[in-house]
């Protein structure tokens, strides 16, 4: 029998452009209580804690070390990764599979409304010898990288706009999202040029919110929930960080940590035993992208399958039916953790109006933003 | 600051080989701002600040009185249950005398030196209080123990800032 690990229980915020109302602490605490009541746990129980942070986005250095109290999780076995949430579940992932620890907490925070300068913290990224003196926005990365896909022939850009217009429909549906809306390609395509290709509307607008998950072995899930999304695969990749010499076609990273994750589930055929997905969708083009490198789609295909309403929210692979960033917006570091969140509300039948029939084996994937080329992959199955 | 002297491997370098640009290197200055959303708790420590009050918040399962104030008890993983005032008055927990800069550079000749201290409020439950400076004190008459008290800022200066109090002063019990 293959390894599984359960998540037990989920919390979360409504995502927002804006927190002013409460602390990072006092928005991740609601979250907090919220995953520990639906897992039926206390501090106490919890046997480890990975959470999600990033110092230049944080604006603390050593920000891990302000993650504790609104988990409660003082002087307990804590740990903070920088990267994506989805990273962190990974690790949380590997904690139980060692059969040491039977509940661990994860982590994710976003109070993008607390980052002043996110375009020069996102250029902060940047190779400061070779790039950052050129003086360009780090949004140029998504340009270059959108007009060579776009060159390949592996979509259209009217195609690249059909995904905004689907993901902020979705959004709509979903009351946790903060940027649904009621669009049609025109608007996207004529919308103000930011880095060309891509234009305003292509972008996921920022987010704040919170997201906790208790994960449990399948030894004491039965104990903690009668609803239990297992994650059944996981897997993460990061491809060189040099703009000038990296595959500007393809996600290369996200199809390895897609394959990593299915060779763990033990899906042979992505395209056919996946039922739904959430996947990056930064930037609109990014969605397609992802969907083909993750085996969803063709080469190619993505782009017109979206046109023809295949991955929308009645069609045969509904993806992003959150909305995904560009409805619900960029959480930063907490993004692969809303993709997860849908997942679970999804496979466990709770979606409300956006609810995917039949959902029963989903998959997460997140990236960790411009300019990188980190990315991790989950599959999760209904019980 | 003369950049001391350092090894790498068997070269040596010093600040003079940079500054006479002998050794490339690039400098970069980030524009990283933040605002920090001072949420409900530390929201209305500071506005109490700026009324000339400090407030706390009581956990009633473990009793504590909770300085600075949150609105959920860390320990007994709970929302806390009220407001209270505490004093501006209390002990030293423990202090520094330092004579670097926050940014580590030296203190001027003749400067006094920067005496940051943890000041245990009267009122708060013991342990807690705030991070503060001491003021109008000789670095050698500081004991750990001794009792002090808020020095305020003028009504009209203060502005929902920890530096609403200027430092705390010894007093005599």
């Amino acid at each position: 029998m293959r390894e599984k690990v359960a998540i037990a229980g989920v919390g979360y915020t409504a995502f927002t452009s804006v927190s002013p109302g409460v602390s990072y602490r006092e928005l991740t605490y609601e979250a907090a209580v919220k995953a520990y009541e639906e897992a039926g746990v206390e501090p106490k129980d919890v046997d480890s804690f990975v959470c999600t942070s990033e110092d230049f986005l944080e604006g603390y250095s050593i920000s891990d070390e302000y993650c504790n109290d609104q988990l409660g999780a003082v002087l307990k076995p804590v740990q903070t990764i920088p990267g994506d949430f989805m990273h962190s579940l990974a690790v949380g992932v590997m904690h139980i599979l060692t059969g040491k620890f039977d509940i661990v907490v994860v982590q994710a925070l976003s109070k993008a409304s607390n980052m002043k300068t996110i375009p020069e913290m996102i250029n902060f990224a940047l190779d400061p010898v070779l790039n950052r003196p050129l003086d360009v926005t780090p949004y140029a990365v998504a340009g270059l990288e959108m007009n060579r896909f776009l060159e390949e022939g592996r979509a259209t850009r009217e195609q690249c706009a059909a995904v905004v217009v689907k993901n902020k429909a979705n959004a709509l549906l979903n009351p946790l999202a903060g940027y649904g809306a009621s669009i049609t390609v025109d608007h996207v395509l004529e919308s103000e040029p930011v880095a060309e290709p891509v234009r305003l509307l292509d972008i996921a607008p920022y987010a704040d919110g919170a997201v906790v998950m208790v994960l449990c072995s399948e030894r004491v899930a039965p104990s903690l929930t009668d609803r239990p999304v297992w994650i059944t695969g996981i897997g993460w990749s990061t491809d060189s960080p040099t703009l000038e010499s990296r595959d500007w076609v393809d996600a290369v990273s996200v199809r390895l940590a897609g394959d990593m994750a299915y060779r763990m589930a033990g899906v042979k055929c992505p395209a056919k035993e996946v039922d739904l997905a959430e996947v990056n969708d930064e930037i609109s083009f990014k969605e397609l992208q992802h969907l083909e490198a993750l085996r969803l789609f063709d080469e190619g295909a993505a782009g017109k399958a979206t046109e023809d309403g295949k991955t929308s929210l009645e069609g045969t692979l509904p993806v992003n039916p959150s909305g995904g960033g560009l409805g619900v917006g960029h959480l930063f570091e907490c993004s692969g953790a809303q993709k997860v969140l849908e997942l679970v509300l999804q496979l466990r039948g709770e979606a409300g109006a956006r609810q995917v029939a039949g959902a029963g084996v989903g998959v997460a994937q997140a990236w960790r933003g411009i300019p990188t080329t980190s990315a991790a992959v989950a599959v999760l199955c209904a019980d | 600051m003369e950049l001391e002297r350092f090894e790498l491997g068997a070269t040596h370098y010093k600040e003079s080989d940079l500054k006479e640009g002998k050794l490339l290197s690039l400098p970069w200055t980030p524009n990283l701002k933040y605002a920090w959303d001072n949420g409900v708790a530390i929201g209305r420590y500071l506005a109490e600040l700026k009324e000339g009050r400090i407030i706390a918040r009581k956990c009633n399962k473990c009793r504590r009185i909770m300085l600075p104030p949150r609105m959920f008890c860390e320990m007994c993983w709970r929302p806390t249950d009220e407001w209270v005032y505490v004093k501006d008055t209390g002990r030293v927990n423990t202090y520094s005398v330092c004579y670097v800069n926050w940014d580590a550079s030296r203190i001027k000749k003749g400067e006094k030196p920067h005496l940051p201290a943890v000041i245990e409020i009267d009122g708060a439950s013991p342990g807690m209080g705030i991070l503060h400076l001491l003021g109008e004190v000789e670095p050698e008459d500081i004991k750990i123990g001794m009792w002090v008290r808020a020095v305020w800022k003028k009504p009209e200066e203060r502005e929902g800032a920890i530096t609403d109090i200027l430092y705390f002063k010894p007093v005599r019990r």
